[in-house]
């Protein structure tokens, strides 16, 4: 049985700030107190990780993006027919579109920590900005996952949504 | 052939026409078209933003960081840059690869079949069986693989299981989905337990089924409709690529065969640390990817292609008997002694995926796999060279090192730069059989990126950062002027708008 809260972050860790996500899953690795946890790591989201949703209680996908209007941004995510499809790179909730459409029954409640990015070269390390946006959404992701609770996340994500 | 449409005369008096980014394809393309007054098209190019800068990134490491290292190159393929790479550093720890471990060497043959396995899997269902099924010019909400679940829903599943079974041989030979360290210089770093080795074998025999099944279904769509099959986008070319010394289909490793359009051998059995003898790559100003070509040819008629079409064509026979059965299928239907057809490229791949499927059930039934003889050592050297059939076609790591072990020198010759020219071919022969003098449209324009994606060009890129995958299109008048656009948003959008 997979274990009941499932952390997911992509990206490339030498890809400059599309590091943001493995980088996250780093420091919730170091601190411990994975029991109820399971963290996953990979470039990029694809069709088959519709899979890795099966069983869970609550997923947070952590990724990188140039459209975050805060530090980091935390929201719910509902599944969408978007084209992401259409490349090698999905989006979550495309991702929890093909879970609907693969498993027939709604996916477990999803949330996406969107941390601020600005420069993605190869073998560039984090940006000076990236770096304390990923200290912020470090803290925050430790507050979610100390608090596994649905209610406890929708709250959060009133509060820190990309329209605070 | 098209070459006359490399380069238009007059270009002044011809309007420009950019799709960009191709969707796709992995990493970043855009195709240009020049057109003139009636629509004709007078130029036609494939650009591609791609892998400057992969040799500096390899610089200055220590030699054996690097088949973690490369696996970042491309989030599409790491484990074909991890084996290349491994391949490459197995010689600068004096280990040729006929002195590699026997279980080290089938632990990275079950590893790079899953790789082939599951890239190959995500290329035809998710991405190409959309147009396939719908046809190139449907509904642009009906080329996605979501449309492919709701109507064909079994086929869709299947893609999503094949493609997951191919990551698990994945994370179980090397430990984990990404930045596994399974291949170390002179062998692996550990071998499958029994569990491992069983869980792996709970369902491959029905992987192998819908492999079969899938060989099926690409032949039924290919032959219901076989001179349009036949012809959209074909080139008759040279192919290249890897094969054993009998002659047989090769992933891993091989001597490098080439055959010309007649299927005349040009060159076999070349040991590949003699490549530089055999291949050499031209510049054109206006791109930034090279174009490779067989030396003996020269730059005119030197030009190949590689990948599951070049190894298909290429092979004597494939040594798993179901894939073996299908090749002499697909060889037979052209009636020529290689296939042409540029979308054959999807059959092959599913020849292959077949053949994956089997030689994974092959090898999780040998003992070897658990053995624990795992790497060997010999005598310093100071150069290495590793290549492989990557899902794309042959990938080249060549490194050099010094008394450090650091890597002063690095070259890399990806497979998708040795596809450049033909895909270019392909683009200009779709852009005059079936765009020229049509008012274009975006389900015209489909054709391009159908010719494009083929190929399963790997553009390299594996940032995804949310809002960077538009796709645009724009109309410029002679006087350069834009008069239309079109914009495909990463979320699916289309807008037009007009200037």
């Amino acid at each position: 049985m997979p274990k009941p809260v499932l952390l997911f972050g992509y990206g490339n860790l030498s890809r400059g700030d599309d590091a943001l996500g493995p980088m996250l899953l780093e420091y919730v690795e170091s601190h411990g107190g994975l029991d109820a946890i399971e963290i996953l790591s990979d470039f990029q989201l694809q069709i088959e990780h519709a899979l890795d949703l099966e069983n869970r209680r609550l997923v947070l996908f952590v990724d990188a993006s140039v459209a975050c209007a805060n530090a980091f941004d935390f929201t719910m995510l509902e599944p969408i027919r978007d084209k992401s499809y259409t490349t090698h790179a999905m989006s979550p909730a495309a991702v929890l579109d093909v879970y609907q459409s693969v498993k027939k029954q709604t996916p477990p409640p999803c949330f996406l920590l969107s941390i601020k990015a600005e420069k993605f070269e190869l073998g560039d390390g984090l940006s000076a900005n990236a770096e304390t946006n990923l200290t912020k959404a470090c803290s925050f992701a430790e507050s979610l996952l100390s608090n596994p609770d649905l209610d406890f996340w929708l709250g959060q994500a009133k509060l820190h949504g990309n329209n605070h | 052939m098209y070459e006359h449409l490399e380069t238009a005369e007059n270009r002044g008096n011809l309007r420009r026409v950019a799709v960009d980014p191709v969707s796709r394809v992995e990493g970043h393309g855009k195709v240009t078209l020049l057109l003139d007054a009636d629509n004709k098209v007078q130029q036609a190019r494939l650009h591609i933003v791609e892998f400057r800068g992969f040799e500096r990134f390899i610089q200055g490491r220590p030699y054996w960081e690097l088949p973690v290292l490369v696996q970042r190159l491309c989030g599409i393929c790491p484990v074909s840059h991890h084996l290349a790479a491994a391949k490459a550093i197995d010689q600068l720890v004096g280990i040729d690869p006929e002195n590699l471990p026997v279980s080290a060497d089938k632990l990275r043959r079950l590893l790079h079949f899953g790789q082939v396995l599951q890239s190959h899997a995500l290329h035809f269902f998710h991405l190409s069986s959309p147009d396939l099924l719908f046809g190139f010019e449907s509904d642009i909400s009906k080329r996605s693989i979501v449309a492919v679940l709701s109507e064909y829903p079994e086929i869709g599943v299947q893609g999503v299981k094949l493609r997951k079974y191919g990551q698990e041989v994945i994370r179980m030979v090397s430990g984990k989905r990404i930045h596994g360290t399974g291949a170390i210089a002179g062998g692996m770093n550990k071998s499958l337990t029994k569990a491992e080795r069983d869980y792996l074998l709970e369902d491959i025999d029905q992987m192998v089924t819908w492999a079969e099944g899938s060989v099926a279904l690409i032949k039924k769509v290919h032959c219901s409709n076989l001179p349009y099959y036949d012809e959209f986008a074909t080139i008759r070319t040279n192919y290249m690529g890897l094969t054993k010394p009998d002659g047989a289909l090769e992933l891993y490793h091989g001597g490098i065969r080439a055959k010309n359009a007649n299927g005349e051998t040009i060159i076999d059995h070349i040991d590949y640390c003699k490549y530089n003898d055999y291949i050499h790559e031209e510049v054109r100003s206006w791109t930034y990817m090279k174009f490779p070509y067989l030396l003996s040819l020269g730059q005119e008629q030197g030009w190949y292609r590689v990948g599951p079409l070049a190894r298909v064509n290429n092979c004597d026979y494939i040594d798993t008997p179901l894939a073996e059965a299908s090749r002499v299928e697909f060889k037979a239907h052209s009636g020529e002694a290689m296939v042409h057809s540029t979308l054959a490229f999807h059959w092959a791949r599913l020849i292959e995926v077949l053949h994956c499927a089997e030689s994974i059930k092959q090898l999780l039934h040998d003992p070897d796999i658990m053995g624990h003889d795992l790497v060997a050592q010999g005598e310093k050297r100071y150069e290495g060279i590793g290549v492989i059939e990557a899902p794309r076609g042959t990938l080249f790591h060549h490194y050099q090192v010094d008394e450090n072990d650091i890597v002063t020198k690095a070259n890399l010759i990806v497979s998708t730069t040795s596809n450049n020219m033909a895909m270019n071919e392909s683009v200009r022969q779709v852009a005059a059989e079936y765009l020229s003098g049509r008012e274009l449209t975006e389900p015209l324009l489909n054709n391009l990126e159908v010719a494009i994606r083929a190929y399963d060009p790997c553009l390299s890129c594996a940032t995804h950062a949310v809002g960077k995958m538009p796709l645009q299109l724009e109309l410029v008048d002679a006087e350069g002027k834009l008069i239309d656009k079109l914009v495909k948003h990463s979320d699916g959008q289309i807008e037009r708008e007009n200037a």
